[in-house]
């Protein structure tokens, strides 16, 4: 799956996060995460977005994720919200999504 | 017995809501994809409830989710994303007819049978929001064994009869019905929400009505709410030591092989004893009346 087109999901409410998607002229992916709770739970949001992005078999794209403090759920579905929407995926397969 | 007084209303697009809410403790939580959702929001929506269905702090309350009609481009999605999480029952808006309940559980059948889900495990409620529903009442509630319960919507269905909300005369014939279809078919019956969450005193005006009619509960817009319905629908101190009596007079009688129940030289049968012990599940649920 490639990012085709700049694309948002989520807001800057607490409790919830926005993630901005952006395409790169090369297969690589490039993410970035600012958390207001990245000392204490940092590295469980990296593994919960890297792990996101794998399941979906991101392959090319720039994810950037601004954290409010979002359960793992809330990160899940953003990240999973802004990727389909910038990969432009209309038909889901939801047994790969859980 | 499953009490269901509380239905909280969620609306699916708001990820700090679906992340607190469990702790209001309402009898049942509503994830709505439906009308609190606007159109460029569906598909993130139906991700945040698909991934908030799993979370295991939803693990120990009832969940719903209230569907997009399956006559919008939205519907069939909200299906296969809600039945594969896991939700404990469908709500569907705007239904007019068993027909509509039968196209759903068809639906609902086929993606159990997809996802390894148990055949029959995805319980269905109808919303009921036009004349057209009210007249079918019956039918939509006896029209599949995996309903458990109908509700009235009251703002489509005012809209649909041409009038406006009020003092509660304009929804009587509406609210009679469905409860009557709900009685008959052995399911629980939903009243609509009352919009206006500062004003305590008209919700629990309203509170009285629907319970002096027989609704099991009601549709609710704010957690504020549920502490004054589960307050108001918890049996008082007199009904609980009268309830105590009825059921221990009822268990003597089984002992000593008499048909017939006593007590205070009136007698009690079945209907009585039945009310006794849900007014005693109620106290147990909700403590006594303050």
């Amino acid at each position: 799956m490639k990012i085709i087109k700049e694309a948002l999901a989520g807001t800057l409410e607490s409790s919830d996060l926005l993630v901005k998607v952006t395409p790169l002229p090369e297969d690589r992916v490039d993410v970035v995460i600012q958390s207001e709770v990245m000392h204490q739970f940092g590295e469980q949001i990296r593994q919960v977005v890297l792990a996101t992005l794998q399941q979906l078999g991101l392959i090319s794209g720039q994810v950037v994720i601004e954290d409010k403090g979002a359960l793992d759920c809330a990160i899940r579905a953003r990240v999973q919200a802004a990727i389909l929407r910038g990969a432009a995926v209309d038909q889901l397969d939801w047994s790969k999504l859980s | 017995m499953k009490l269901r007084r509380s239905m909280l209303f969620l609306p699916g697009a708001n990820a700090a809501m679906l992340s607190t809410a469990f702790v209001f403790k309402p009898d049942s939580i509503m994830f709505d994809l439906e009308d609190a959702v606007s159109l460029r929001e569906k598909d993130a929506a139906r991700l945040l409830v698909f991934h908030a269905l799993q979370n295991p702090v939803y693990r120990d309350i009832e969940t719903v989710v209230r569907i997009n009609p399956l006559n919008t481009p939205f519907g069939l999605a909200d299906l296969e994303a809600v039945v594969r999480a896991g939700v404990d029952i469908v709500r569907l808006p705007k239904t007019d007819s068993a027909a509509d309940v039968h196209e759903l559980e068809a639906e609902v059948e086929r993606i159990e049978k997809a996802c390894g889900r148990e055949v029959g495990s995805t319980k269905l409620m109808a919303a009921i929001e036009s004349a057209s529903g009210v007249v079918n009442a019956l039918s939509i509630a006896t029209s599949s064994q995996r309903m458990i319960g109908i509700a009235l919507a009251g703002f489509d269905y005012v809209m649909d009869m041409q009038t406006e909300r009020g003092d509660g005369t304009e929804l009587f014939y509406a609210r009679c019905a469905v409860l009557h279809a709900a009685r008959v078919a052995g399911i629980d019956a939903f009243d609509v929400v009352y919009s206006d969450v500062n004003d305590e005193e008209g919700f629990l005006k309203e509170v009285e009505l629907i319970k002096k009619l027989g609704f099991n509960g009601k549709s609710l817009i704010n957690p504020r709410q549920i502490e004054l319905l589960h307050n108001a629908y918890a049996p008082t101190e007199e009904d609980v030591d009268y309830a105590h009596r009825v059921v221990a007079a009822a268990e003597k009688a089984e002992r000593e092989g008499l048909g017939v129940v006593a007590l205070n030289g009136k007698m009690i049968d079945a209907p009585i004893v039945n009310h006794a012990k849900r007014v005693l599940q109620k106290a147990q649920a909700s403590g006594v009346r303050k």
